[in-house]
């Protein structure tokens, strides 16, 4: 008789998702499945719809990284117009993106994952949330509420809307930023990055130490990496080449737009999202526990492996104590998290670096553009991945074709790799307890689908 | 609130992104006195109950259900039968929920023609994933589908009318919402002189960028397709509208004046009453791109789509 185990939803994920474990006769995992099931429909409904309004419309893909979706789809409208944009197009997109990362990280790292290090192991589902946090710490979850929030509100103060957002538009960007605006953003950037550091070492601290012992098991698995990197192979978020590591450090470089030739997808029966692979290694897709084939990690873990550093000075000092004690490329899925806070001091220096940017202040800040025909692919580096867009518009301007792949499309494999994994050592002979099912969902979290 | 029980919150999501949750986390230092006067006992974003795989979902009871999202599988269905079973005051909470929001633009096709441009397989014989939930044949608002006490629109609602509403029903009141549309809220220069036409946005409005907003001139009449004048208000609580602050046109994404109104009809009078060639209008049918649900976009042949909305645009919508 075999039995199967769900848990439905997974919580504290951004988005809908299952797990089902199999369980044999004995009581033992004989597979387990990751499903996201959520079919929208965006590649079929953004046909026939002028492609100037397609980065305000796939937004709603993902109400967390929104910002995302906004900028991958501006760029691939900038190609399919031929448009080039004036400096500061660029540098106040990118400010916002590398803000919204921020907001993103300490919602994930805080409110969603945290619990699970900070709350005793043993306290019930009840109290094992952000509402039990600001409980039993309220000192730290009021500052990390204040902060997130600042992100938000600078956001806000940028471009309008900070959810769902509008101000990247095709050919560069919709208003100017003024020199005092500039000011003030600076200093509330400096806070935030003194929180960022904070939040690291207390990290360093507080959680990662037990819980790199405690949750050895969880999610131990050998895969690929896919991440960008500039020329100088430098970490980047915003926009540069696409770097795909094999598991044996091996790795090939491509433009976003190429990715057809090296990625491929494969529909499974289970999930709505369709199964990311890289098709150039060879070796088709296996999700084989012990050795899996073509699979390969995106996300925080994936960027910081196939950097080769990061140029900013605190985020470069972090990489390479993480580096020195974890290796490279790092496997252990729990790992995300810590690189997670790393590309968090990343991004605050950054958005410090783009403010004292003079450029940035320049009031043109658009390209006018004109509808054509053409093809664009646009990425960006999502908190959850390697995020593309790929558009073809007619004569008018207006999508024919679309193809999107979103961060966590990318790491389903993985994900179900590392869960059944984690159920098969969690789980013995049938025994099943809220903890242990706490465990295999904290094999998924740690990839912040 | 000692001695006395803490009302009860549920949050379920449907066909959702997930941005109606984070916008009530944005009410920022509110935040932690809010999630104090309250218990919450479902919302899978932040907490852990789980609410079971198969058949009937196993939902708490609560005193207040929010519901975000539109209704699009047959999943959503009885997930969503099952709060209203579970909750005294149901909340329609975004305008997925309201009016169908963004999802809602896949009523332009059928169920069938999106399932095989997603899942592209032989011809007629899409490659579908087998064991996940159902599409339905379009999306639903949440009150085509079960009675709802409330209804707070939004893509996403502004972080204090989210909180102002949650105080207001745990006292068990009936919160107001403004009633104004987006044009009432929004400070910018108007004339009376239109143009004829409304031209794409490719390129940027005309405004002088080292003075406020207030000294801009409204969008609609710079020629610049702005739905403020049939959407309804509040998306930038007491300050300038979200998009207009931005320097860009509304697109009407917080649903219509009157919750039973049509957008596109509501704007194609605006723009007669002006005299503005609604022609001009590359892709009228997305003027319904927040407010699809109710029967108002309706599915077209594959092929037709295309023409209908890239060559064709003046073609009456279906």
């Amino acid at each position: 008789m075999t039995q199967v185990i769900t848990i439905h939803p997974v919580t504290r994920i951004e988005g809908n998702a299952r797990i089902d474990i199999q369980l044999d006769a004995a009581g033992e995992v004989c597979d387990a499945r990751v499903g996201i099931s959520s079919l929208r429909g965006f590649e079929q409904f953004v046909v026939g719809l002028p492609a100037e309004e397609i980065p305000r419309i796939v937004t709603r893909i993902c109400g967390i990284c929104p910002w995302m979706h906004h900028l991958a789809a501006a760029k691939a409208v900038d190609a399919c117009f031929g448009a080039s944009l004036p400096p500061a197009g660029h540098l106040l997109r990118e400010l916002c993106q590398v803000l919204a990362h921020i907001h993103d990280k300490i919602l994930h790292f805080f409110f969603l994952s945290a619990p699970d290090f900070l709350i005793e192991r043993d306290a019930d589902y009840s109290v094992r949330n952000i509402m039990g946090l600001v409980q039993q710490q309220p000192e730290l979850a009021a500052r990390v509420v204040r902060m997130r929030q600042l992100g938000q509100v600078m956001l806000e103060r940028l471009a309008g809307k900070a959810i769902h957002p509008v101000a990247a538009v095709a050919g560069g960007f919709a208003r100017p930023l003024g020199k005092s605006e500039r000011e003030s953003l600076y200093l509330d950037g400096q806070q935030l990055l003194d929180f960022a550091c904070f939040a690291l070492e207390f990290a360093k601290k507080e959680v990662f130490p037990q819980f790199l012992e405690v949750f050895a098991p969880i999610g131990a698995i050998t895969t690929g990496f896919l991440g960008t990197v500039d020329q100088y192979g430098h970490l980047r978020l915003y926009d540069g080449t696409l770097r795909l590591m094999h598991p044996d450090g091996r790795v090939e470089e491509f433009a976003a737009s190429a990715y057809e030739q090296v990625l491929a997808e494969e529909v499974v029966t289970w999930s709505t999202a369709k199964v990311v692979y890289a098709g150039s290694w060879g070796e088709g897709l296996s999700l084989d526990p012990v050795s899996p084939k073509g699979v390969y990690r995106v996300n925080t873990l994936a960027r910081i492996n196939v950097c080769d550093q990061i140029a900013m000075p605190r985020a470069q000092v972090e990489l390479e104590e993480f580096r020195s004690r974890f290796g490279r490329p790092a496997q252990h899925s729990l790992l995300y998290h810590w690189a997670r806070l790393i590309e968090l001091v990343y991004a605050c220096e950054r958005v410090l670096e783009l403010l004292g940017d003079e450029r940035i202040v320049d009031p043109v800040v658009r390209a006018p553009v004109t509808p054509q025909a053409g093809r664009g692919v646009g990425h960006v580096e999502a908190p959850r991945g390697t995020l593309i867009h790929d558009y073809t518009t007619d004569e008018n301007g207006c999508i024919i074709r679309a193809n999107l792949i979103v961060g966590t499309t990318h790491n389903i494999a993985p994900m179900n790799v590392s869960v059944r994994r984690t159920a098969a050592s969690c789980i013995q002979a049938g025994r099943v307890d809220d903890e242990i099912l706490n465990r295999i969902e904290m094999a998924v979290r740690a990839y912040d689908p | 609130m000692k001695g006395r029980r803490r009302p009860r919150l549920s949050f379920v999501w449907l066909q959702a992104c997930s941005g109606c949750e984070i916008s009530l986390l944005n009410s920022g230092e509110r935040l932690p006195d809010l999630l104090n006067k309250v218990e919450i006992v479902y919302f899978p974003l932040l907490m852990d109950r789980k609410c079971g795989g198969e058949g009937e979902f196993d939902l708490p009871e609560a005193d207040v259900g929010f519901v975000s999202g539109s209704v699009s599988s047959d999943e959503h269905l009885t997930l969503l039968y099952a709060l209203r079973r579970r909750c005294r005051t149901l909340v329609s909470f975004g305008t997925c929920a309201t009016h169908g929001g963004i999802p809602a633009l896949r009523n332009r096709w059928s169920a069938e023609a999106t399932l095989e441009t997603v899942f592209p397989g032989t011809p007629g014989q899409p490659a579908l994933p087998a064991e996940v939930p159902a599409l339905l044949d379009r999306v639903y608002s949440v009150d085509e589908k079960v009675r709802v006490d409330f209804c707070l629109p939004g893509c996403p609602p502004h972080p204090e009318a989210i909180a102002a509403v949650i105080e207001t029903l745990v006292t068990g009141e009936r919160p107001r919402l403004p009633g104004k549309s987006v044009c009432e809220t929004c400070p910018t220069i108007r004339t009376g002189e239109m143009h004829r036409t409304v031209r794409r946005f490719l390129n940027n409005a005309e405004y002088n960028s080292e003075e406020p907003v207030e000294r801009m001139r409204c969008l609609l009449e710079q020629g610049l397709l702005c739905m403020g004048p049939v959407t309804v208000g509040g998306c930038g609580g007491p300050a300038t509208p979200l998009c207009v602050q931005a320097r860009v046109p509304c697109r009407g994404c917080y649903g219509p004046v009157r919750s039973e109104g049509n957008q596109l009809l509501d704007m194609l009078n605006v723009l007669a009453s002006h005299g503005v060639d609604h022609r001009s209008i590359v892709d009228r049918q997305s003027l319904l791109r927040f407010s699809g649900a109710h029967g108002l976009l309706r599915s077209v042949r594959k092929t037709e789509g295309v023409v209908l909305m890239s060559e064709k645009g003046n073609k009456k919508p279906s």
